[in-house]
């Protein structure tokens, strides 16, 4: 076998790319014989993950070496998403791009070209590079309302600390739980978050739980599906799809009631708790409970539990984020890490920042800036879709509100929008909410090209030229969001795809040269690692560093606002305008939102809210769940990851099944208020009764392409229940992802 | 000679399917065929909701070599390595049976 050749070269390198959907920067060995990988493994000495690894990572020779996978560039030869294409040469590609974005630029200004990528990879670093090289302000991922994907978190964080946390797993520790600072959280709360999916989440990967719990942690469960964690929890609480905020008030109520706080952190290093007190009063258990289905006492217990056994602390899921108030429900959630005195303390939530604050993909305003300059940030900032009718939009990192978009499309209002560049983005199959609504808007634009690893249905009905990528081990890049700074390596090539760092570089230095000054990619991956004191050449020997303690982005010492390390000016506190936690939110404040917190029901359809469609449409549709070997819309053509995961399923109750004659396997209609798609039911007790769970983004890679069927996205696609539209004040919050109501029937 | 064994402490296997595909990059089993393969058993007592319990226990097949050609070269099989929630060993089996004493939960395979 190839692994005992004498000629197999072992390559250390992180893991964190479009190609396949890495979030975790674990570390992995890349083991290359003539050319080509036949190999690859968990990384030993690598502190993430220590050698663990996920399926998708150890599948990645079926991925690199797909027989479907786009090897040159294409240029649409009939109508969109009539499936004709006719190859062409990178010289061409980039000559057509080039040419199409300046007359798009000297027509309507580089601002009617929307950049959008998929999930936070090391994708943004590339897309804010060609983004502003072309003058365009509008980088974005599309489909998610109000970012309902993390950003919420990052903008909760900013407002409340001005930084994120994640659960202490001593990730920041080159010795991970064997660091004598370490201390192991009492009672850890896993909100909305599977833990079997691996690194699906950026900063956190599930199996740390595991790790916690053998050291000793307890586990309180917050889903309402019953997933494995729930059944080794010490409490599991089910609460109704979308109700997260309630239960967050109703903790910081009993904390606040029965004197749980700490009283020493509130008084020192929180803003506004006299203030947060007296609004919180009125959020009881017993109200939540009516809100959440989740019955009273267990609201109590956990509660306690939480404060009264510290160090504790909380990862927070996705879903709890792809709420309408999905940003005021992790603001709630940090005023409870807070007053509990659990932020950065061991064991506690953790403030991330990357290694030595270096960065290529921008998570805050100050990494932009950091990366592009504040004159240039500022500028373009002016006309950011979004950012007149939101100033958190204007004001935080630089994100152009997805919604907003779409509206701006359709209206032409206040300046029309011409082009598309989607790189690893196929959100017609995987994120669009309201799917035909974004097609729509999208079709009519002038000029829209895809980079990607395989042919999707968003590149055949929408674009004009086609961009083939490569996967992690064909590209120079860096990991670098937290955690470990990794390098990612080019060890072998694919002939024809090229690095999507690679692309965006040459692209942006023949549209705007000077904004592109350095010779290759390399030298600009090491003029941004500067902090680090590392050129890329030596990372690539070091393979991954971890900034020492004492440094402001190591993370250790813990406490780091009592020595001055977390404000640029060095002062104790925090980076926020009162230097504390502002549990009352004078950003919020200034900006004309609530700076307290407040509950919001569901929007635009509950139980609560819409009791008349609510009898139509008895059960509450729950969306995207993770799977543990499929990400996002990839992977559906990998066999050995597709087999283990073959079908788009729907979750049901066995009594809900049993009521409609639904069997296991039978397919069966999802209908709601804004149509109907199919699915292949799964019956199963770990769903509640009133609700059902419908894994997203699937297509089938293995069916027709062209329209209309284009791989079954139209039968297939759960967004195209849920509306657009319903995100909070302050343009950030998703939609009701896992909210809107529907029936299901057989097929 | 002293026969091997692959101990798995299900108390704490997520199903996270790393063990399976592991085994089939390790021993290039195309797409069917598989040397370990995860069932997964949800139970629930219909009178007691909150009965459910999953379970997720990982089964090694007559294509599992217990990764010999890996443990000559003093490795650890591909499943063990790579398996997140590290809940599963491999060694003598006089080891693992000393280790399974200690686990509420846990299956043993030798060959």
């Amino acid at each position: 076998m190839a692994e005992t050749s004498q000629d197999v070269k072992v390559y250390k390198m992180g893991a964190w790319s479009p190609g396949p959907g890495c979030h975790g920067g674990c570390g992995v060995e890349v083991h290359v014989q003539d050319g080509k990988v036949v190999k690859v493994e968990g990384m030993d000495d690598h502190p993430w993950y220590q050698g663990r690894a996920c399926p998708r990572v150890l599948a990645m020779t079926q991925y690199i070496y797909h027989p479907n996978r786009l090897k040159y560039p294409l240029k649409r030869a009939g109508e969109r998403g009539e499936g004709k294409w006719e190859r062409i040469s990178w010289d061409e590609a980039y000559d057509i791009c080039e040419k199409r974005l300046r007359e798009i630029a000297g027509k309507w200004g580089p601002e009617s070209v929307v950049f959008t990528q998929g999930t936070g990879r090391d994708v943004g670093g590339m897309m804010t590079l060609l983004a502003y090289a072309y003058g365009s302000p509008n980088w974005t991922m599309l489909g998610l309302s109000g970012h309902s994907c993390f950003t919420p978190q990052l903008a909760a964080g900013y407002v409340m600390q001005g930084d994120f946390t994640f659960p202490d797993a001593a990730q920041f520790l080159k010795k991970r739980y064997d660091d004598p600072e370490f201390v192991v959280p009492k009672v850890t709360i896993s909100w909305g978050s599977t833990l079997n999916r691996a690194c699906v989440d950026h900063y956190w990967s599930g199996h740390w739980f595991i790790d916690l719990m053998k050291r000793g942690a307890k586990l309180i469960v917050i889903d309402p599906r019953c997933t494995w964690e729930a059944t080794r929890a010490a409490l599991w609480l089910q609460p109704r799809p979308g109700t997260d905020g309630a239960l967050a008030l109703a903790f910081l109520n009993v904390v606040v009631k029965e004197n749980l706080y700490d009283k020493k952190f509130v008084e020192k290093w929180c803003h506004g708790f006299d203030k947060m007190a007296e609004r919180v009063e009125k959020f009881t258990p017993k109200w939540a409970s009516e809100i959440s289905w989740v019955p009273e006492e267990k609201i109590i217990q956990a509660a306690r539990m939480f404060a009264e056994n510290r160090p504790s602390s909380i990862e927070i899921g996705r879903p709890v984020e792809g709420n309408p108030e999905g940003n005021q429900v992790i603001m709630n959630i940090h005023r409870l890490i807070a007053i509990t005195g659990n932020l950065d303390v061991p064991g506690g939530n953790t403030i991330c920042r990357s290694a030595y604050a270096v960065t290529t993909y921008p998570y805050s305003t100050e990494e932009v800036i950091q990366l592009y300059g504040a004159d240039l940030h500022w500028k373009l900032s002016q006309k950011r879709i979004g950012a007149d009718k939101y100033p958190l939009v204007k004001n935080f990192r630089a994100w152009a509100q997805e919604d907003a978009i779409i509206e701006q499309m359709e209206t032409g209002k206040p300046y029309s929008i011409h082009g598309l560049w989607i790189q690893a983005n196929n959100f017609l199959a995987n994120q669009a909410q309201d799917t035909k609504r974004h097609y729509e808007a999208c079709k009519k634009l002038d000029f829209n090209v895809v980079v990607e690893i395989f042919m999707t249905p968003t590149a055949q009905l929408l674009a004009d030229i086609v961009l083939p990528a490569g996967s992690f081990p064909e590209k120079d890049s860096l990991y670098c969001i937290g955690g470990p700074l990794n390098v990612i390596r080019k060890v072998i090539d694919v002939p024809e795809c090229k690095s999507d760092w690679e692309i965006n570089f040459t692209l942006a230095k023949r549209l705007n040269p000077t904004a592109v000054p350095w010779k290759d990619v390399r030298e600009m991956l090491t003029e941004r690692m500067t902090p680090s004191g590392y050129t890329f050449e030596q990372l690539c020997d070091k393979v991954w560093d971890l900034a020492p303690k004492g440094h402001p982005c190591g993370s250790t010492p813990y406490r780091r606002y009592e020595s001055g390390l977390l404000r640029p000016d060095k002062k104790p506190g925090f980076r926020t305008p009162t230097t504390k936690v502002e549990l009352y939110c004078t950003s919020y404040e200034k900006w004309g939102y609530d700076p307290l917190p407040y509950y919001r029901e569901i929007e635009p359809e509950s139980p609560v809210k819409t009791p008349e469609i609510y009898q139509k449409y008895p059960l509450i549709m729950m969306t995207g769940r993770r799977s543990p070997v499929l990400f996002h819309s990839e992977h559906r053509q990998i066999p050995w990851l597709r087999s283990l995961d073959p079908h788009p399923i729907v979750e049901i109750n066995p009594e809900t099944a049993e009521e409609q004659g639904i069997e296991n396997g039978d397919w069966v209609w999802i209908e709601g208020t804004m149509g109907k798609f199919k699915r292949k039911a799964k019956v199963t007790p770990i769903i509640h009764p009133r609700t059902i769970m419908v894994p997203h983004a699937w297509w089938l890679p293995e069916t027709e392409g062209k329209s209309p069927y284009n791989y079954g996205i139209w039968d297939l696609n759960c967004n195209q229940l849920i509306p657009m539209g319903y995100n909070d004040a302050s343009g950030f919050g998703g939609g009701p992802i896992s909210g809107m109501l529907c029936k299901v029937y057989k097929a | 000679m002293a026969r091997n064994g692959l101990l798995i402490d299900y108390q704490y296997c997520t199903g996270c399917q790393s063990c399976v595909v592991a085994c089939q990059q390790e021993h290039s089993y195309p797409d069917g065929k598989w040397g370990i393969k995860v069932d997964e058993k949800v139970f629930m007592d219909p009178a007691k909701p909150d009965s459910i319990r999953i379970d997720y226990v990982p089964f090694p097949t007559e294509f599992c070599d217990l990764c010999a050609a890996r443990r000559k070269r003093k490795e650890r099989p591909a499943c063990v390595k790579h398996c997140q929630a590290w809940c599963m060993y491999s060694g003598s089996l006089t080891e693992m049976v000393k280790l399974m004493e200690k686990m509420p939960r846990s299956v043993l395979y030798s060959r």
